[in-house]
């Protein structure tokens, strides 16, 4: 059973973190980091070619994560495959005992780094949620075919058995800062029902304006489990670089300030890492807050490449699983 | 509209190699709104592949180059004129049109690039995909089809900044111009449901529409 499920289900603070697949096909390296994820986190999201750009695929690193003992959690774009090839990489992955996903729209091939690449778009986020969900009802796939022959009843054609069906704890992503926001929450919502339980955001640096858009999703009936995004900051540029090209990114300029005097610090002190520390500090003093004052049901950290320091993060902001 | 863009003349002479008798069909509908195929245009490639030592032996421009029965009687001219090409000025199915009609080489001097609108004279917007299951009606007029550059359906993805695109910041966001249009027209409800995948069975390409009532 999905281990992030099972946490949500205990009542407990949901802690997952991010992992891309490597640029070729040596993965030593998220190999290292996810050992030292093990028992920290309810699971590891392995991302499907995020930015489009060209990695091994999600379910190559999430099988090799199974096999080593961790919970990955498999995301799927719309953005390279059909719904046929969505739905066959599901079969497989849940084949490997992978039974949690995150379904993405998928960034588009001109932002990446193969632009030549077709995009395909056969189904956005809430339709690969709700061709899962309606295989889960029905036993059946996205044509209508029943998954195993054997266990439909001659006379009516119902799936009389669902024991070849899988079940997956499906989830879904939204972007909090987002003008306008009633078509976030609309999507959201759409998403909550075609079948996503739980929502990770986008990385958050404004408890402020994160409290806003939960009282929007409150005010629009939707019940799901939202684990705000925690993006660790490494430097003063990357927050600008963020700030001015990812869309949902606004970081603030007080934090930006902090990294800054981190790194004049290190510079007059000759110690080299101090702004990747402070990125550390403030990450897990935002995921102490969130937890300490309950706003919602867990968090996401999305270290980009740094997943080495997420326990460290985690440590500081005094979370265990 | 279908909207055309002129090839590169080198594409076009390399397509007409060592032809020497050339005819060219131009198209007055279309292709004349796109200056890529109307009376002008096709008196300048005829001046030009003059000047390259051709011979244009024949010129028409055909009310509407997709019009099987209208072409066959523009091409009348051309067919005892022994061409060792004709030069298809229009869109892709125009050239197809006349090459139907003509025992010679056709060649495009045109690239065909969407169906749209001239938003002004000169300036041309893509603004239909073609689906063959039209959304308008409940996306405030607004394709989401070819205006999203991921044809999304059930509202944007995260990817817009200031309202624009993530993979071009010159166009708008298909889906904050519909939120925008509907929320102007009291229609914002019909952005609470989730639009029925309409599936891709019945756009399988090449397709044919019969209202004769036979063959």
């Amino acid at each position: 059973m999905s281990q992030l499920k099972e946490a949500f289900d205990l009542g407990k603070f949901g802690v997952t973190a991010e992992m891309a697949p490597p640029k070729g096909y040596d993965f030593s390296h998220q190999l290292a980091d996810a050992e030292l994820l093990k028992g920290k986190v309810h699971g590891i999201n392995v991302t499907d070619m995020q930015s489009a750009s060209l990695k091994a695929t999600s379910l190559g690193l999430c099988i090799k994560l199974k096999q080593m003992g961790c919970e990955p959690i498999i995301q799927m774009t719309g953005r390279d495959r059909s719904r046929m090839a969505i739905m066959g990489e599901m079969l497989s992955a849940y084949s490997f005992g992978i039974d949690t996903m995150l379904a993405l729209t998928g960034d588009h091939p001109t932002v990446g780094d193969c632009q030549n690449s077709k995009p395909v778009y056969d189904l956005d986020s809430v339709g690969i949620l709700h061709m899962l969900s309606t295989m889960e009802l029905t036993g059946r796939d996205c044509g209508g075919n029943p998954l195993a022959e054997n266990t439909v009843d001659k006379e009516t054609g119902e799936i009389t058995d669902k024991s070849a069906t899988p079940k997956f704890y499906k989830g879904a992503c939204v972007t909090p800062v987002y003008e306008p926001m009633f078509l976030q929450i609309n999507k959201l919502r759409q998403k909550v029902e075609a079948g996503a339980e739980y929502i990770q955001t986008q990385g958050i640096f404004d408890l402020e304006y994160f409290k806003r858009f939960l009282d929007e999703v409150d005010k629009a009936g939707i019940k799901t489990h939202i684990m705000a995004g925690i993006i660790p900051l490494k430097a003063a540029g990357m927050a600008k670089y963020m700030n001015e090209n990812v869309p949902g990114i606004a970081v603030p300029q007080h934090m930006i300030d902090r990294l800054a005097a981190a790194a004049a610090e290190g510079k007059e002190k000759g110690i080299k890492g101090l702004p990747m520390q402070m990125g550390i500090e403030m990450a897990a003093e935002m995921i102490a807050e969130i937890k300490a004052q309950n706003l919602c049901d867990g968090v996401h950290i999305m270290a980009i490449g740094a997943e080495k320091n997420v326990p460290t993060i985690l440590d500081k902001a005094g979370i265990t699983i | 509209m279908i909207i055309t863009q002129k090839k590169p003349i080198d594409e076009v002479m390399a397509m007409v190699g060592d032809a020497k008798r050339i005819g060219i069909v131009g198209c007055s509908s279309c292709a004349t709104a796109c200056a890529t195929g109307g009376q002008k245009e096709v008196a300048e490639l005829a001046a030009y592949l003059e000047s390259q030592g051709k011979t244009v032996v024949v010129t028409a421009v055909a009310e509407y180059c997709c019009m099987n029965l209208g072409v066959r009687g523009t091409l009348k001219p051309f067919q005892d004129k022994q061409l060792d090409c004709v030069i298809g000025m229009s869109c892709g199915d125009g050239v197809q049109v006349v090459a139907n009609n003509i025992n010679v080489p056709v060649y495009p001097s045109n690239n065909t690039m969407f169906l749209g609108e001239a938003k002004k004279l000169g300036l041309f917007e893509e603004a239909c995909h073609l689906c063959g299951n039209c959304v308008l009606g409940t996306t405030g007029g607004i394709c989401p089809i070819s205006r999203c550059a991921k044809s999304l359906v059930n509202g944007p993805c995260g990817g817009a900044k200031n309202g624009k695109c993530e993979v071009n910041p010159e166009n708008d966001c298909a889906w904050i111009l519909i939120y925008n249009r509907l929320k102007d027209t009291n229609q914002l409800e019909k952005l609470s449901v989730r639009r029925e995948d309409k599936g891709y069975a019945d756009v399988s390409y090449p397709r044919t529409i019969n209202i004769r009532g036979k063959k």
